[in-house]
Formats: C-alpha cells, structure tokens, sequence
C-alpha cells in the first residue's frame, strides 16, 4: 500500500484565491521625462522661483568651474564636477524645508552649499584636510559620502526616527546612476517602502558611472521603474529642467510629508566634465554626445524661459554672473590660504574618550612633532 | 646563455602583463570589476585586456561589489577562473559577505568537492593623497578569515610573478595591490617575465647582522631606505619581504631573526589587532632564545586612516623605524 493509499484518496482543493496587493499602474512612471520648460506648462511657473533657481544655477556653474580649477592649482585633492546637472542638486537645495534633511552623495557639494553650507567647509573632504568640514546639524546635511549607495539606508532610518518621534521631518537621498546597482540600494528601498518613511530617492542618471555607460547598468526599462517592485511610485523628470525638477521634487516631499511614503525619482542628465578631473572621459565617450548635451544646458534653458516672459534681461544676466563671481573670488581667496592643521587632531575624535593605547600614540606623535620644531629651529 | 634585455617597468606594467599571459594561458580565466573593460580600471592595470580577449572574458560589470564577487563564485563552481578588481581597498567592503561566508570556506564546506580558483585583486593602502575611503589597509580582515590565500608584491618582478601564482592557485587569493606602489619602476624583463615560487614564500632583500626588519607591501621600500639610513649608526638591517602574509612563512622569518637577534615588524594597517601582533608572536615562539630584545612593531595608529594633509603623521617612515631600531638596544629592567 503505497502512503496515499493508507491515507484516502487525495482530494485536490482550489488554491486560496491570490489578488495583486496592489494596482501597480498608479507607481509606474510615465514613458517620457517630466518636463516644463518649452512646454505650455512653463507660464504657470512663480516668477520668483524662476529667479531664485536661475541665480543658483549660475553660482552653481561657477562654483563647479571654481573647484575644477583648484584642483589644477593642487589646492584641492580631486574633485568631481556637477557641471550639466545643476539643476538637480540646486532643485534638491530648495525643494527643502529647513527642518529636512539632505543626504548626499561625494559629487553633490553644490547640493550642499546651495543648502547653505560654506563653500570652504564643503570642501575640505576634497581639499584632504579634513573628512567631513562641516557639523551636519548645523544644516541637516550629512557627510558627503563616498562608499556609493550606504547614505541611503541612513536616509530612510533618519526619516523613520523622525517619524517615530512625530516630527514632519522629510529626508532626500541623492544618489548616481551606478549607485543603483548596490546592495544598499535594495535595501534602502525596501525598508522605506516597508516603513512607509517620508524618504524621497533623487537619482542623478548622467549616462555613466565612471566609465560604465547606463546600458551596462541596467536591463530595466528606466531607473524610475525600480520603484514599482518596492511598492512606491517611481517618477521620470529631465533632470535639465530645474523647473520640472523642482516640481516633482516638491510634490514627493508633500507627499512623504503628509505619510504618504516614498518616491524614487529618476532625473535624466549628463555629466558634462569627466567624472573627476582625474579621470579621461575620451577613453569612454565621443564628443558629439557631449555637444549633444551641452545644447540642453540647463542654465540656457531657464535663461530663454525668463527672457522670453521679460523677467530677465541682460544687466539681469550680468548680476547674475556677478553675484557668482564674487562667491568664486571669495572661494579662490579661501581655498588659496593654506588650511592650518593639528597633526594632534588624529587622536581627537576616534572615541568619545581615548583608549589608553591611543594615548600612547598621541605622545609619541607630540614627541615627534617636538623633535621637528626643535630642528627645525636647530 | 640567453641574454636579458631588462627595461624600466612600472608594477602596473608587471601587473597587466601577468593577467595578459594568464589569459592567454588558460581560457578558463575571465577579468571582470568595474571599469575594467574600455576604460581599462582606474589604474589602468586592465589597459587593452578587453580590446584583446573581448568582452565576454574581460567584462565591465554592474556597480555591485557583492554581486561581482558573488556571481564570480557561480561562475568559479562553472570551472572558470575569475579575477576581481575591486575598485579600492574600502570599496571592496560591500563583498565581505560573499567572501568570508562562501568564498573563503566553499572548499571546506563542500568537503573538498567545490575549490573555488578566484583572484580578488584590492589597491590597499595610503600614502596617495586619496580622500576618504581611497587608502584604507585591510590586510588584517583576510587575513583573519580561514579559506584565503592573502599576498601582496613590493617590486615589479614579484607583482608579475605573485600574480600569475594567484591565478594558477586552486585557492582563493586576495591580491592586495599597494597602490603607491603602481607607479613605482624597476629594470624588469616583459620579453620573458619571472614567475616565482609558489605563493607563501618571503624573501631577504637587504641581508644584514644586527636586526631583521619584518614588512611587506607599502612597507617595504619604506624599510630598505630605512636600513640604509640605520649603516650611518652603525646598524646593518637585514629586511624580510613576507610578499605571503597567509600562508606565512614562518621559516624564512625565523631563520633571519635567528641570525640577527632582534625584530621590528613594519606595516601602515593600524598595530592593535593587526598583523604585526600575529608575527611577533609567532617569532618570539620560535626564536625565544634567540631575542635579544621585544619583538616590536612599528605601525600606522590606530585610528580611522587620516585625510591625506595628515597622512604623512600616520604612516610608518623611515624615522619611526629607526626610533623602534634604536629601542632594540634593550636592557633588561632590574
Ligand atoms: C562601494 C563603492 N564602489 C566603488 C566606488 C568607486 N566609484 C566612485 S564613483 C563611481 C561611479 C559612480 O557612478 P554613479 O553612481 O553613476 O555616480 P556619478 O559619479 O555618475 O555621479 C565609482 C565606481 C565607490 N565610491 N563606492
């Protein structure tokens, strides 16, 4: 008797009827990139904020070209450039409330000095003098992070704890193209969409990550399409259009703001300089992709919105550029002096108390450091 | 007698020239990481591999430490021979699952049946001016973890030699790469390049009577200019290039500190729970009666590695070397 035959014949029943937990059309994003510059929707946009975006967007430009040109000087140790991407770390600057937080990844600086940071203090991871130059609450912007895609999980439990705590606080997490392909990645959005965090994603799609083109990336039908497998909406925008960008922007932080849960936008943009002024972009990419991109500058395409409604004219343009020369003058005249360091800082901040070994090491430091002066004064 | 042409080479050179020949060698080895294909890695060390062998051998993959070593172990169980990159020491991090759970003990967990022939190769170290994340020394990590071969060249010749070896192994080896030292030259023939003895041997570079200074990688230079300093004082070091940090090779090690008397370890990983506390002990079992001083350790501090306006503060130079040589004139306390 076989084991089927002792128990009775086996009945089969119905599988337990399976619904969909969710309509996924509502989180798919749509088939093209939000935009509002040369469309019809850009008369409706505030004069004030077109202003305010396009005055950013000039500083930002200058700032980029400022920072590059350190480096060529050896005042900074590299540094990776957001030229052509402006808009995106300037919409994601204004798009806050003071109260939120901006976690950024090591290309975003100009994210973070249009937040308010000091330009010299934003700078110092790149400079080497210091890891991070600035105290994130003084702005609510994490350290500029290099391991790619690890801020975004902090993101996601910062927002959560605020949550927690019943503040209306909202976290936007900024990360590239590449850094999409990391495990921290998944799991970022898992948990967000799980906890239903007020968390927005912003990820800058420049077309590569170093070298790798997006292609090579991703098999998916656009990075915003992620979103749909997380449970959360997923939003396209032309990450050139500050407008656009700040408007989508805007509405994924209302949205996470009144519990809504998180958004995973995708912001489509060009990285104009190589990836940083150490690396050759020729070895990767042609010239006409790049010229391509250059004619949807984002500076430009704002600059004809205000021109074409008379909201902005050439002394306008001209006190624009001034204003981001002075920032660059003042950058240039900073980063020019040499930043006074204390070899004994290396022992500061390892504990919150030192280990005795630790201390150890700090007097064989001070010891050393002793014997140069006195040589030097030999 | 074959005649030698030796010409200035860099340990890039050494490097990309020993994955050319082993893929040529064997088809089963496959070149992936990022950036490795058209850019040819951020240091170059893949420069023209993909153009030769193609894409399929010498791929470009995702943004994803732990997917590329992951997937390299599937393929390994497949009966190809991967070789790693990842991209610098810190970024390898996201990996360590895969390595310490699978890669490191597959063979053992598989009772044998599933070795697992994977090179991970990992530039480690500072001394560069690379900002954070970009100089960390993670020697100490593998060499923890049972199941892994972990070494790590100084000259040009043993960077082609110690690299094929990987390659060859049925083991899986992690190739610490110290990155200051890729630019480094040396007269070196890439007509006929040298492989070495098998992985786990060290090597005397500078003999000498008074001390045995103990190094590897980074260090090692940092040492021979060292001991050249110390014949000003009367001292004659003799340096010990470990080049195998697992399998260590206690013999070569103990043999030198025997005929010298006394040892200074030097690395730039910090010194608390690093290497250098591995191999001072395991000198001082073995040559006890030997010592005529503490086996000492002169390493970077223990703290997370600096920017690198303060780098030079932390790394081991000639001048803490020479304190630690100088200490070695040790007397008992009465
Ligand atoms: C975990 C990790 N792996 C590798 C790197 C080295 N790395 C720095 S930037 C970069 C490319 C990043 O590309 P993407 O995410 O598209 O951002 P983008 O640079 O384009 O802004 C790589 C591979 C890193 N920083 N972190």
């Amino acid at each position: 008797m076989t084991v089927m035959e002792q128990r009775g014949a086996y009945r089969p029943t119905p599988p337990p009827a399976w619904q969909p937990r969710m309509d996924p059309a509502p989180l798919l994003p749509d088939a093209r990139p939000y935009r509002v510059l040369g469309t019809d929707a850009a008369a409706e946009a505030d004069p004030a904020l077109l202003r305010r975006l396009y005055a950013e967007l000039v500083r930002g430009r200058r700032y980029n070209a400022q920072a590059t040109a350190l480096t060529k000087q050896g005042r900074l140790a590299v540094y990776p450039s957001s030229t052509g991407q402006e808009a995106c770390e300037v919409a994601a600057a204004l798009v806050l409330e003071e109260r939120d937080w901006l976690f950024p990844s090591y290309r975003d600086t100009l994210a973070a000095v249009a937040r308010g940071l000091d330009p010299v203090q934003a700078l110092t991871l790149l400079r080497g003098d210091w890891h991070t130059g600035y105290d994130p609450h003084e702005h609510r912007v994490a350290p500029l992070c290099t391991p790619l895609a690890t801020q975004l999980p902090h993101a996601v439990g910062l927002a959560h704890a605020a949550r927690l705590k019943g503040d209306d606080v909202v976290a936007l997490a900024l990360v590239g193209d590449g850094g999409t392909s990391e495990g921290d990645f998944h799991e970022a959005l898992n948990f967000a969409a799980v906890w239903q965090a007020p968390v927005v994603f912003l990820v800058q799609n420049n077309g590569f990550a170093i070298s790798v083109p997006l292609e090579k990336q991703t098999a998916a039908p656009s990075l915003a399409h992620k979103a749909v497998g997380y449970g959360m909406p997923g939003r396209l925008v032309d990450g050139n259009d500050a407008v656009a960008v700040h408007q989508v922007l805007g509405e994924a932080v209302a949205h996470a703001r009144a519990g809504g849960g998180p958004t995973l936008i995708e912001a489509v943009t060009y990285r104009i300089d190589a990836h940083t002024n150490a690396d050759d972009a020729t070895r990767y990419r042609g010239a006409d992709e790049v010229e391509t991109w250059r004619a949807h500058d984002p500076i430009a395409l704002l600059e004809h919105e205000l021109t074409e409604r008379g909201l902005l004219d050439e002394s306008g343009i001209q006190a624009a550029r001034d204003a981001a020369e002075t920032m660059a003058a003042d950058l240039r005249e900073r980063m020019n002096q040499d930043p006074s360091l204390d070899p004994m800082d290396l022992f500061a901040h390892v504990y919150a108390e030192p280990t005795p070994q630790l201390r150890e090491q700090e007097a064989l430091l001070r010891a050393e450091l002793a014997a140069e002066q006195e040589g030097a004064h030999r | 007698m074959t005649t030698v042409a030796l010409k200035p080479a860099t340990m890039a050179q050494a490097l990309t020239r020993a994955l050319r020949d082993a893929m040529a060698a064997d088809p089963t080895v496959h070149v992936m990481g990022e950036d490795v294909g058209t850019l040819g890695g951020v240091f170059r060390v893949t420069d023209g591999l993909a153009k030769e062998f193609g894409e399929d051998r010498v791929t470009d993959t995702p943004l994803a430490e732990a997917g590329i070593l992951g997937t390299a172990v599937g393929m390994a169980m497949y009966g190809l021979r991967p070789v790693v990159e990842m991209q610098f020491d810190a970024f390898a991090y996201p990996a360590f699952e895969q390595l310490i759970s699978h890669v490191a003990r597959m063979r053992n967990r598989t009772r044998g049946t599933m070795p697992l022939p994977i090179t991970v190769r990992v530039p480690y170290g500072g001394g560069i001016g690379g900002v954070e994340h970009h100089s960390d020394s993670s020697e100490a990590y593998y060499m923890a973890t049972p199941g892994l071969h972990v070494v790590t060249p100084a000259t040009v010749a043993d960077a082609y030699g110690l690299l094929r070896a990987a390659i060859a192994s049925d083991d899986p080896v992690v190739f610490l790469e110290p990155k200051r030292l890729y630019w480094s030259k040396d007269s070196w023939n890439p007509e006929e390049p040298q492989t070495v003895e098998p992985i786990g041997r060290a090597v005397v570079r500078r003999t000498g009577r008074s001390a045995t200074l103990i190094t590897y990688g980074p260090s090692v230079p940092v040492c021979l200019e060292a001991a050249e300093a110390a014949t000003a004082e009367g001292w004659d070091l003799e340096v010990v290039d470990l080049r195998s940090l697992v399998p260590f090779d206690d013999e070569t090690v103990a043999a030198s500190v025997r005929r010298t008397g006394r040892a200074v370890v030097v690395h730039e990983s910090g010194g608390y729970g690093g290497p250098g506390g591995e191999i001072a002990a395991r000198v001082t079992e073995r040559c006890f009666h030997h010592l005529e001083a503490p086996v000492l350790r002169v390493a970077g501090f223990d703290i997370p590695y600096p920017p690198p306006m303060l780098e030079r503060h932390h790394l081991p130079g000639v001048d803490r070397i020479l304190d630690a040589v100088g200490r070695l004139q040790w007397e008992a306390e009465s």
